[in-house]
């Protein structure tokens, strides 16, 4: 669709016998604001250090706009770092900070001073210029470390937990702001972050990662709403996986024997898409209902489970069921409490979890230890 | 409003002046009375009777008088200013040496030695274990006219076949470059180890060539370890006597060795007092001078933005 910015080939970092990063390849659109996301350890630092030029690669190739920079030193790459401990010079004013890289780059003096100023007020620092980092605060000092890269203004900005070490409020605030800029100043940026509701805040597109692979790539509500394997079902919410076996696909839904004999309806496209007719099937568990009842009649429109409730926990707006099937897997269910009746529903209950066909996902089944 | 509760505070108990603010206040003071008294008894008072000594007059068999005889300093400065010159140049050449030896050294303990640190810090300072005359005289017998290393020199013409290494400037030089690299190893090794490596990162990041993160950042921030280990070297390099004495000769002493002779052979204590003094006023005014220069350095750099 649009431009590739940063194209990964192939990439591969292996330290010793560790493979952090195993044969990547990802293509980074222009302009976007593009997350990795994963836990600690899966690789996604070790990516952006590549691509920041900090980590040489065992195998593979990095291109930024189409040539390759696999081979060239950090300082010669147009890409900048916002690092994770902001690695401000101490040494140095915040106006010093922001105006290193103007410096080397051998920007005329008036220019330099001005850039320095329009990069201060974009982050609202204007008046702190001759202040050192030591009497800043940590969100501050964030902030100067953005407008310390931004103004190079780089082909792409790669940013490293930036975040990581502030407290939650001030989290919540800067991802908004971090957004707003991006869109102000169209600059890629390549974001990398464990959590995935920063994720999901902030990026256009985000690649999830586990071992050093992507396990899939989407924007945010693609992985929510269609995950594809069990740890993006589990990383991105909360999900209810549950082993399937797919029966007959006509038409629109394809059927599945599921949960030691309940058929349940899958969209024949999600189905499509798996290799072996042995998959599993998932649902969020806000997209269920629940009612009281055996299931005489569980035909109809919507796929049903049937079960005992056998936890029940009021967390203010919703209700937290766990719900113990026939088949042996314990379902987690969100009611929201949207009117100041309770469902009535309480441990013990025999009940039916309902959902509609459309919110069931498939995912591969792999095997217990992956993951 | 505070002293409304001090006022009720309980007091006319016996011992009551002791009350804890009294108790946090004294505290300090107690801290530093060790150290104070020390410096006044083995520092304060033999420098004041060192100024008292060197204006007087006299000799050893009669005795001396006070005289306020402030000529000897410009004569001991005229009559022993190349022995002067020479200490500077001395113990100049060897920080100079020391820092070219222990930048590297330090830079590669802090940075490269990963899991062997610890023994090349145990290996800088193992020196230390013996005494200064025992490595001192160990330095003469390998530099001594007929050893393997004046030998090899005199083979591959380094030195001319008639030339020696002991009883030279350059042996002198390197004995106190030797005696006194730990001094300069250690501080360099302390600031560069706690330096934080992103930074430099973060240079080349921002298109900072190796060399050039290296002079804009690592070395401004070694600066404190620098200048300490520019001090502990040339402070003690200049009032050394013991390497000029051992690997030199007359030819190459220090003002050290006067004022050794001075006190201990000609007994000629006003000089040597004098002399002692002029030593420790221009060690300060080289401290003062590089202090300042530093300082005004990171001002003009502050004031650049």
């Amino acid at each position: 669709m649009s431009e590739t910015d940063v194209a990964l080939r192939g990439l591969t970092k292996r330290f010793g016998d560790m493979v952090a990063v195993d044969n990547i390849d990802l293509d980074i659109p222009r302009g976007g604001f593009f997350a990795l996301l994963g836990p600690s350890g899966c690789g996604k630092t070790t990516t952006l250090r590549m691509i920041g030029g900090f980590e040489e690669p065992t195998a593979g190739t990095i291109e930024l706009a189409g040539k390759e920079i696999t081979q060239q030193p950090p300082h010669k790459r147009d890409v900048n770092t916002v690092f994770q401990s902001y690695a401000l010079f101490p040494h140095m004013t915040v106006a010093e900070n922001v105006a290193f890289g103007l410096e080397r780059k051998r920007v005329d003096k008036a220019e330099r001073k001005q850039r320095v100023a329009e990069a201060l007020d974009l982050v609202e620092l204007g008046p702190l210029a001759s202040r050192r980092p030591a009497q800043m605060s940590g969100g501050q000092q964030q902030r100067v470390a953005l407008a310390r890269a931004l103004v190079n203004r780089p082909r792409a900005l790669l940013l490293d937990e930036p975040l990581g070490a502030l407290d939650l409020r001030l989290r919540k605030q800067l991802q908004l702001e971090l957004s707003q800029i991006q869109r102000d100043v169209g600059i890629t940026f390549i974001h990398v972050t464990h959590d995935q509701e920063e994720a999901m805040t902030m990026a256009d597109t985000i690649a999830v990662m586990r071992d050093g692979r992507i396990d899939q790539l989407g924007t945010a509500t693609e992985l929510y709403e269609h995950p594809r394997t069990a740890f993006v079902a589990n990383f991105l919410g909360n999900s209810n996986l549950v082993d399937a076996e797919v029966i007959s696909s006509s038409g629109r839904y394809a059927e599945v024997d599921a949960d030691g004999g309940a058929r349940l309806k899958v969209p024949a496209n999600a189905v499509a898409a798996a290799q072996s007719p042995q998959i599993r099937i998932g649902v969020r568990p806000e997209k269920m209902t629940l009612e009281a009842g055996n299931g005489q009649q569980l035909d109809g429109d919507s796929n049903a489970l049937l079960g005992r409730i056998v936890d029940a926990a009021y967390i203010g707006l919703a209700t937290q069921y766990v719900v113990h099937t026939e088949g042996g897997a314990d379902l987690q269910i969100f009611v929201q409490n949207s009117s100041s009746r309770t469902s009535g529903l309480d441990e013990g209950d025999r009940v039916v979890a309902r959902w509609d066909p459309e919110h069931t996902f498939v995912v591969e089944r792999e095997e217990q230890h992956a993951g | 409003m505070s002293s409304g509760g001090e006022a009720t505070a309980p007091r006319g108990k016996p011992g009551g002046w002791l009350t804890l603010r009294r108790r946090n206040a004294l505290l300090p003071l107690a801290l530093v009375v060790p150290g104070l008294l020390w410096l006044v008894i083995f520092y304060a008072i033999p420098i004041v009777s060192q100024l008292w000594i060197s204006l007087q007059t006299g000799n050893p068999d009669d005795g001396f008088a006070q005289s306020w005889n402030w000529a000897v300093y410009p004569d001991s400065i005229s009559e022993y200013s190349e022995q002067l010159l020479r200490s500077l140049q001395y113990a100049g050449t060897a920080t100079v040496a020391c820092f070219i030896i222990g930048f590297p050294l330090a830079y590669f303990m802090a940075f490269k030695a990963g899991r062997w640190r610890n023994l090349f810090l145990l290996l800088v300072v193992l020196p230390f274990f013996t005494s200064l005359i025992v490595r001192t005289v160990a330095w003469q017998t390998i530099l001594t006219d007929d050893s393997w290393i004046v030998g090899a020199l005199k083979t591959v013409g380094l030195i001319p076949p008639d030339g020696r290494l002991l009883a030279t400037s350059f042996a002198v030089i390197a004995g106190i470059t030797y005696n006194f690299l730990p001094f300069m190893v250690l501080p360099l090794y302390a600031s560069l180890e706690r330096m934080d490596r992103t930074l430099v990162e973060a240079a080349t990041d921002l298109y900072a060539s190796r060399w050039t993160a290296f002079r804009k950042i690592t070395l401004p921030l070694a600066g404190p370890g620098i200048f300490a280990g520019v001090l502990l070297t040339f402070i003690p390099a200049i009032g050394d006597y013991i390497n000029a004495q051992l690997l030199g000769t007359s030819q190459q002493y220090m003002i050290g060795n006067v004022i050794q002779s001075q006190y201990l052979v000609v007994r000629e204590y006003p000089t040597a007092a004098a002399l002692s003094f002029i030593m420790m006023v221009v060690v300060l005014a080289i401290i003062a001078a590089a202090a300042r220069l530093i300082g005004t350095k990171r001002l003009s750099e502050a004031a650049v933005a």
